[in-house]
């Protein structure tokens, strides 16, 4: 009943936005924020369940759910209304309701027209998020991945910078083609499973026991694996990063870069992966290779950047990477720090890309050859930026290196060589992040006279939150991984349960 | 839970001078700033002492505070833990005193030394931030904490190198130090997955005895070694990581003595040591590491010869000692090593903060041809000069002396006899007699130069009682018992020939001499060792080191993103775009408007469509046929 | 009786043929719209052969309804052509196709 709670009380958010706004302005601001917040609490109602249940193979994935919504939806295909959360789902949950209050919280004043269809929007995608992250029927999955989509495009294309058109429509193509490519994918399970077995359906848990022929497999994965990797974003399918993210307002970067990004990998981990193990595996090391490759080409990216929102979005290129490599290790110790990868990274980038957005507001500009100087005019932000920045770095301490260790930890089992590659990533996350720090900070200012003010004290506190929230996952990063720990058990021994389904299976 | 509070002061420090600004806008009094800053560093030294006291008195057991558990994995056959702790022993007692000990005095220092700074807070904020790392480093009991501290160290001293910002050449600098140590922490982050991989854990203690067992496989560990070494090469700027150090002065003075002559660089030299059973397995990584410390203690020592600027002289001389130390690491002298490392820290610290003190007299002017003459103008930076040259030269009864004398003579031994290492050793502290003897003469002797007849001197209450305190240090602290058999095993007695002694002794003697007599004699020989030839500017910038680099590294780096800064795949994805794009402009242009060419196209479609139709009926009607 | 039932169809869809084939070129080739719709006429009326013959040939009747029916159309189909032929004239001053061609794309 939560879940659904939440996402009925978005929806209503975002129905009331409009409306409310005409009535009073600067309303639906205060509508979304107080929405957001209520969705949170409710969410809170699931804090009984945190200690991860005790995991046997066979229960594996219909057990492990903490709560369920199952509706008939269209029973001619065997489509149901399907809602369930564990700790994953818990997980990303939160992340995304906290980087969406984050999000327009430090972004306050920065939209000045229609500003009602704003708040709409932005609740939309957010409610569009919940779904993704929460159904468990293949349909609605789909359903819900193309409902994020549309308030984005309007995110973008409405309210951002000078190149948003260019930016909205790439956006736009990339994503549908690999969600048709993911369509076509799940109506062929679908049909080769009512073949097999004479039921039609779209749930998870009746597809995970599908037994398709090796190549069959193989495309089928392939449809579901670029669509997520479009998401995540994968070198070569990231061009549509950089644009979308430098052209859009700075709530709607942070949703894109906290939220939006993870609903690939979690694609991965909650459909591509458990449907299709035998195909996995054998796919698994040209995806390593190409996280790997994603970690090196963002960092070489990041580093040739004089735009700086785009360096810090070729810099998530860079960090999804890992997120790629981790999964495909099928290793424990890697897809947790994957998962923690993901957390942390929502969390440092809503930061970054709120630091970049309160410099565009102050300076009117994304280019560092015009900034330098600024921590003599802006010391709270650029103290604030220090601490983000070395966050993306990887410095200990903070949950991004938790991420990044423990995926180079399970990668090293695997494959070394990937590991020694991914290392490299490091370097090359210092050279663009003191890059950054160094052309817009420090040197002298280019003009004395900087009318604009260093960030308020709640931004600071904000900014501060956030601070403390990822230095208490870098210190201490056992809760939360505890709660995914069940799903990644699944996933790391599921060929072996399948393996022995199938042999006595008559 | 005393062990606790070492390390907690100093973070309580850097949390009161960071979060000033949150709720006042104005800067704090600077008594304010030296109370807390100061006074963290004093209570950590307080601390320290007490424990000291307490862990001697009770016959050398080590101290355990055990502080929470990070990580637990169980993967069914095996499981990981990550429990964090801090581990007090002999090791970990002498770098907390060297740290908070010789950090106190340098933090009374930098209160006089940077007085009417604008950022005095954060100057002082990012020093006990620095002191929390540095302690985390030696006190922690679990590698994966070590690294905690070890990268703490590296953005510290980031902070810190780049500390006056508004100089561009200071940000570069520190990110230069910055992105080379990075490389070193990256190798010894494989170096720690690979042994996560092989013993299942990162305890040290728990890692050490796994090491010592016959079982442990000797191919990973002496891989594992290597990375180690390679973190600590970039830590301890070592060859071929070296190039960061030199630059590093760009930093205010008070931050070369604290973080790169005594204690941060000393990182490396620490690590080892507390794996020594680790390397200890491994031949090759020994013969490694006393092979890079014997090739950086010459090179170091000879850049150090034709440097001009006071902080390089000395920057290159840190390098050169910290190649002793790892050569008497690579030769199993443990104990040495540590020794020189700390009466090291005594010397080096007096000779930056004597330096700072001649650098601020003479208006900021760095460069040692400009000054002379200076030791009645500046008596109390000539004692310390004077006390720290020649504990640096390692003359006889100064503390350096017993420190390097030990190490020369178990390199000696622990290798049979003569050996390059030792003989490297040997020649190198008659470089090191030379090039000691030459800062001092230059900087306080003979005439005086330009900057020299403008000396204003400095002085500070705070500044003077460290200097004599270091002094002190510096002469007499090779009397400082160091109980480190516990930890390294006794020593062997010695048997090694008397004549290496005294050629040990010699050594320096010597190249004092020679510089003195070349200095004085030889108009030509003066005009050789200031000329601005060839081999002397590629020695003066390390050996082209730095060269090297760009030409390697930065340079391809550099072409490569800027060739690629339009992302080559952006650059597929528009071209297909604009290939619609064309491809729409062609179809276009079947839509003329004019109704006969429509009725013209339909006429030819109809027909090519029964054609295709009647070939395939008779294709069929043919087949079925 | 059997008078028209003897000359054989395919001599009767020939000459359709033909006859189509020359409105159709008429169509193609001739830029005045009245003599455009003449040509179609023609098209019109062969079609209208066709049927008629091929009634014949099968000694029914429907192919005269067919007929009948396609002439009335024709007639329709003149009546409106002939309108829009005047409203071309008024706008552009001329009977020529070829001025049409604002839905170019």
């Amino acid at each position: 009943m939560i879940l659904l709670a939440v996402l009925l009380i978005l929806t209503a958010g975002a129905l009331l936005a409009c409306p409310l706004e005409k009535l009073r302005a600067g309303s639906s601001r205060t509508l979304a924020i107080a929405v957001q917040l209520v969705a949170m609490l409710l969410l809170c109602g699931y804090f009984p369940h945190l200690e991860p249940a005790s995991f046997t193979a066979s229960a594996w994935p219909q057990q492990l759910f903490w709560d369920e919504i199952r509706q008939p939806w269209i029973p001619r295909f065997g489509i149901s209304f399907h809602l369930a959360i564990d700790g994953l789902g818990f997980l990303m949950l939160v992340l995304t309701l906290a980087t969406g209050l984050f999000g327009l919280a430090i972004s306050g004043g920065q939209i000045q027209h229609r500003v009602g269809f704003f708040h709409c929007n932005y609740l939309l995608a957010i409610a569009g998020v919940v779904g993704v992250f929460t159904a468990l029927d293949l349909f609605l999955f789909f359903f819900f991945w193309e409902v994020m989509l549309i308030p984005m495009l309007l995110l973008i294309a409405i309210w951002g910078y000078e190149n948003r058109t260019y930016a909205a429509i790439k956006f736009f193509i990339f994503t549908q083609a690999s969600s048709l490519l993911m369509l076509a994918a799940m109506v062929a399970l679908a049909y080769f499973h009512f073949r097999q077995s004479g039921t039609i359906t779209f749930a998870l848990e009746d597809l995970t026991g599908n037994r398709l022929s090796g190549g069959l497999q193989f495309w089928i994965m392939l449809g579901f694996f670029l669509a997520f990797t479009v998401k995540l974003p994968a070198v070569p399918l990231h061009p549509w990063l950089p644009d979308a993210h430098t052209q859009a307002p700075t709530a709607a970067s942070i949703l894109l870069a906290a939220v939006l990004l993870k609903t690939g990998a979690y694609g991965l981990l909650r459909f591509a992966l458990p449907l299709f193990p035998e195909a996995s595996h054998s796919f698994a090391p040209i995806a390593m290779a190409v996280g790997a490759a994603s970690i090196i080409y963002g960092a070489l990216m990041a580093f040739s950047q004089q735009d700086v929102k785009r360096l810090v979005a070729y810099s998530s290129v860079s960090h999804m990477g890992f997120v790629l490599l981790g999964i495909y290790t099928f290793n424990t110790l890697a897809i947790q720090g994957a998962v923690m990868q993901m957390l942390a990274h929502g969390i440092s980038s809503a930061a970054l890309f709120g630091i970049v957005g309160k410099l565009q507001q102050r300076l009117h500009t994304r280019n560092m050859a015009e900034m330098g100087g600024l921590w003599a005019a802006f010391p709270r932000l650029g103290a604030v930026a220090m601490f983000f920045t070395m966050a993306a770095v990887g410095l200990p301490g903070l949950g991004n290196f938790v991420g990044e260790f423990l995926v180079l930890a399970g990668t090293f089992t695997a494959q070394p060589a990937f590991t020694a590659v991914a290392a490299l990533g490091l370097v090359g996350a210092a050279l663009y992040g003191l890059r950054m720090i160094q052309q817009v900070f420090f040197g002298s200012l280019h003009d004395d006279d900087i009318a604009a003010a260093d960030i308020r004290r709640n931004n600071l506190a904000l900014f501060a939150t956030a601070a403390l929230i990822l230095l208490w996952i870098g210190l201490y990063p056992q809760p939360v991984l505890n709660q995914v720990r069940p799903w990644v058990d699944g996933i790391v021994q599921q060929p072996a349960a399948t393996a022995t389904a199938t042999a006595e299976a008559p | 839970m005393l062990t606790l509070w070492i390390p907690l002061f100093p973070l309580l420090g850097f949390l009161l001078l960071g979060s000033f600004p949150l709720w006042n806008s104005r800067e704090p009094d600077e008594k304010v700033t030296v109370v807390i800053g100061v006074g963290s560093v004093a209570l950590a030294a307080l601390a320290t002492a007490i424990l000291c006291v307490q862990f001697y008195s009770q016959d050398g057991i080590a101290l355990q505070q055990p502080l929470w558990q990070w990580l637990y994995f169980s993967t069914g056959s095996a499981e990981i833990r990550f429990q964090f702790g801090l581990h007090f022993d002999a090791l970990s007692a002498v770098m907390a005193c060297i740290i908070t000990g010789v950090g106190v005095l340098i933090h009374l220092y930098a209160a006089g030394y940077m007085h009417g700074d604008g950022s005095y807070r954060r100057f002082f904020a990012y020093l006990n931030l620095f002191v929390f790392s540095m302690l985390v480093l030696v006190l922690a009991d679990n590698l994966v904490l070590l690294y905690l501290g070890w990268e703490g160290v590296g953005l510290c001293s980031y902070l810190l190198i780049g500390f006056w910002y508004r100089n561009p050449d200071n940000g570069l600098a520190a990110r230069k130090a910055f992105v080379i140590t990075r490389i070193g922490d990256t190798a010894m982050l494989v170096g720690l997955i690979l042994l996560l991989r092989e013993f299942g854990t990162l305890e040290i203690g728990q890692l050490l005895e796994m090491s010592r067992s016959p079982a442990a496989d000797p191919a990973a560990m002496t891989l594992a070694s290597l990375l180690l070494l390679g973190g600590a090469v970039g830590k301890s700027a070592q060859v071929p990581l070296q190039t960061w150090l030199p630059d590093a002065m760009a930093g205010p003075t008070p931050v070369s003595a604290l973080i790169h002559a005594a204690t941060m660089v000393t990182a490396g030299v620490y690590l080892i040591a507390r794996c020594h059973d680790l390397f200890l397995r491994s031949d090759l990584a020994m013969i490694a590491i006393a092979s890079i410390g014997t090739l950086t203690l010459l090179l170091a020592g000879i850049s150090a010869l034709v440097q001009t600027d006071l902080k390089r002289i000395l920057a290159y001389s840190t390098i050169s000692q910290l190649g002793y130390m790892f050569l008497g690491l690579g030769a199993g002298a443990f104990s040495a090593a540590i020794f020189h490392l700390m009466t090291h820290a005594f010397f080096k610290a007096l000779l930056f903060l004597a330096a700072g003190s001649v650098i601020l007299s003479l208006h900021h002017e760095q460069d040692v041809r400009l000054m002379g003459g200076l030791r009645k103008k500046l008596p109390l930076a000539f004692f310390a000069f004077a006390a720290g040259c020649a504990a640096l030269a390692a003359l006889p009864f100064t503390s350096g002396y017993f420190s390097k004398d030990l190490l020369l003579l178990q390199s000696w031994e622990n290798f049979d006899g003569a050996n390059p290492f030792w003989a490297g050793g040997i020649v190198g502290a008659l470089i090191t007699g030379m090039y000691s003897f030459r800062l001092l003469y230059l900087v306080f002797f003979g005439p005086a130069g330009r900057a020299s007849q403008q000396c204003k001197p400095v002085r500070s209450r705070a500044m003077a009682p460290p200097l004599l305190l270091l002094g002190l240090l510096a002469l007499f602290g090779g009397a400082i018992p160091l109980h480190l058999e516990d930890i390294f095993g006794a020593p062997a007695e010695y048997a090694a020939p008397h004549w290496i002694e005294w050629l040990a002794i010699a050594m320096p003697l010597l190249g004092i001499g020679l510089w003195y007599a070349f200095h004085r004699t030889s108009q030509r020989a003066q005009e050789i060792t200031e000329s601005q030839s060839g081999l002397r500017r590629w020695l003066q910038q390390g050996w082209g080191f730095d060269r090297l680099y760009e030409l390697l590294f930065v340079l391809p780096l550099q072409t490569l993103s800027h060739l690629n800064r339009r992302d080559l795949f952006d650059g597929i994805f528009r071209l297909i775009g604009a290939l619609c794009l064309q491809l729409n402009l062609w179809l276009s242009r079947a839509q003329s408007g004019l109704l006969r060419s429509y009725i013209g196209v339909i006429a030819a479609g109809i027909v090519a469509v029964l054609l295709i139709a009647y070939l395939a009926l008779r294709l069929a009607s043919g087949v079925a046929a | 009786m059997n008078g028209l039932a003897q000359i054989p169809l395919a001599h009767g869809l020939v000459l359709a043929a033909i006859l189509f084939c020359i409105g159709l070129a008429g169509l193609l080739v001739r830029r005045n719209v009245l003599f455009m719709l003449m040509s179609l006429e023609i098209c019109t009326n062969a079609s209208a052969l066709a049927f008629v013959v091929a009634g014949a040939h099968h000694g029914s009747v429907h192919g005269q309804v067919m007929f009948l029916f396609i002439i009335t159309l024709a007639a329709a189909e003149a009546a409106i052509a002939l309108a829009l032929v005047l409203q071309l004239y008024r706008h552009k001053h001329s009977v020529d196709i070829d001025q049409l061609n604002a839905m170019r794309g």
